[in-house]
């Protein structure tokens, strides 16, 4: 009884902007603890509101260093900013090195930001599996902009589009041909290219070959047609900074074309879909394996597929339908 | 203990004030990395504000502060109190480096909960955050 009092007491001071229990109920949320559905469901209602932007790209491309500037920018206009950054768990001992942190530290004091740094914990698609539910609870805590970091991305890593309402791809010059920039997958859910290190030789010819790869892309009458913005985000002196104020720009802008073409619906649509089915598989699969869980059967199973008696195909028909009708039953 | 999956430790690792050695600090955020926990790193020239307020943030078990010009006395006592000030009551504290061995009751009279040497085995710093880790 006193443990829900607690968590009941810990999400009204998320409500109040309170980080200590925003910090806690993050932790319970990614360590999927017993509770972590009902704190889920309190929060719910308080989220949907926050304009949530995606980085992606490769790893040193330069994310943390951009998202840095953009926290920056969005203070500067008096917007509080939640910003998640994912970087990869290790397969082998579980452990993670979280260092996205280190480039966000001149934030660190403003108590207008806060940044929370996850381990990808084995879940693919760039994000970890928590990311959706600490976006929700730092809504819940009233942050106005989420700023969602992937971990170094390639080519097929685009959850990214299923939480952001704006995705920026960090691209580099000298990443490859305009063959490359052709390609499916996540070059086409860039809203905005940042072509960042845009110093760097060879920066001209990336543009050009990321601009004629988008230019060719068939957009329908009033949709957002992506652009390219060239980026420095470091440099020794801040003349060296390139294209911050432009990126940010192109951001707010997107937000309003959202906003006004009713896209937003669209993307909440999504969002929410997305959701939903990542909670019915987890759901479902917990269930199931808990069902097996000291029968010995997931073991057996297990053999028979590598025997060579079985598929995970008919296996996984057996089971839910065993399961499905006995539910049916009750 | 949290029920639901095994609790992942959340570790922070750091430098603190001018001190620009950070080979050592990075070893060991490798190390523990290696012994599956999650590990923030903070890299160098952090200040006792900043520590304490990312730990705050990314809730972690344990704060590792790594020293070696000398500065250990001065900024030992700052981080206890600034941990204090934010309620962080519950989180770990351990520092290792390179210090005088008399100095290490002093560092543990000031707040530190446990203090390795430089030459320690990874083993025993790590048993130690595991066996140790509060909650």
């Amino acid at each position: 009884m006193k443990k829900n009092s607690n968590i009941d007491e810990m999400i009204q001071q998320l409500f109040a902007g309170n980080r200590r229990a925003a910090s806690r109920l993050i932790t319970r949320v990614e360590n999927e603890t017993e509770d972590h559905h009902e704190i889920m469901k309190k929060i719910y209602p308080h989220t949907g509101q926050a304009m949530i932007v995606g980085l992606t790209g490769s790893g040193g491309a330069g994310k943390s260093t951009l998202t840095d500037h953009l926290i920056q920018k969005f203070r500067e206009q008096g917007k509080t900013v939640g910003v998640i950054v994912v970087d990869p768990s290790s397969p082998f001992s579980g452990g993670a090195l979280l260092g996205d942190r280190i480039r966000l530290q001149r934030h660190f004091l403003d108590d207008g930001v806060y940044i929370r740094s996850l381990a990808s914990r084995g879940y693919l698609g760039g994000l970890s599996r928590a990311t959706y539910n600490v976006i929700r609870i730092l809504e819940a805590m009233g942050m106005d902009i989420i700023i969602v970091e992937t971990l170094g991305a390639g080519q097929d890593e685009i959850d990214i589009i299923h939480v952001a309402n704006t995705c920026i791809l960090v691209a580099t010059p000298g990443m490859g041909d305009d063959i490359q920039a052709m390609k499916a997958g996540i070059m086409e859910i860039a809203d905005i290219i940042a072509l960042n290190k845009a110093d760097l030789e060879g920066a001209n010819r990336s543009l050009r070959q990321l601009q004629t790869a988008l230019s060719v892309a068939s957009l329908e009458e009033g949709q957002w047609a992506p652009r390219v913005i060239p980026t420095v985000s470091m440099g020794s002196r801040p003349e060296d900074l390139k294209g911050i104020d432009e990126l940010t720009s192109a951001v707010l802008e997107h937000q309003e074309y959202l906003d006004t073409s009713r896209s937003i619906d669209q993307v909440k649509f999504e969002r929410v879909e997305e959701e939903l089915g990542l909670v019915f598989k987890d759901e479902l699969q917990r269930l199931i394996f808990k069902g097996l869980r000291g029968t010995g059967k997931k073991r057996k199973y297990i053999n028979s597929i590598i025997e060579g008696k079985n598929d995970p195909y008919s296996v996984v028909d057996e089971i839910l339908n065993t399961y499905l009708i006995r539910k049916k039953k009750k | 203990m949290i029920k639901g999956k095994k609790k992942k430790i959340k570790a922070l690792v750091t430098k603190v004030g001018l001190d620009g050695h950070d080979r050592g600090a990075k070893v060991v955020a490798s190390m523990l990395k290696e012994a599956g926990m999650e590990v923030i790193y903070l890299g160098m020239f952090q200040m006792p504000e900043n520590i304490v307020k990312a730990a705050l943030d990314e809730d972690v078990d344990v704060i590792g502060l790594s020293y070696l010009s000398g500065e250990h006395l001065i900024f030992t006592p700052l981080i206890v109190e600034e941990m204090k000030k934010n309620g962080l009551d519950n989180v770990l504290l351990v520092a290792g480096g390179t210090f005088p061995a008399e100095d290490i009751p002093t560092m543990e009279e000031m707040g530190i909960d446990k203090v390795f040497r430089a030459g320690s085995l990874s083993e025993s710093f790590v048993e130690y955050i595991r066996d140790n880790v509060k909650e």
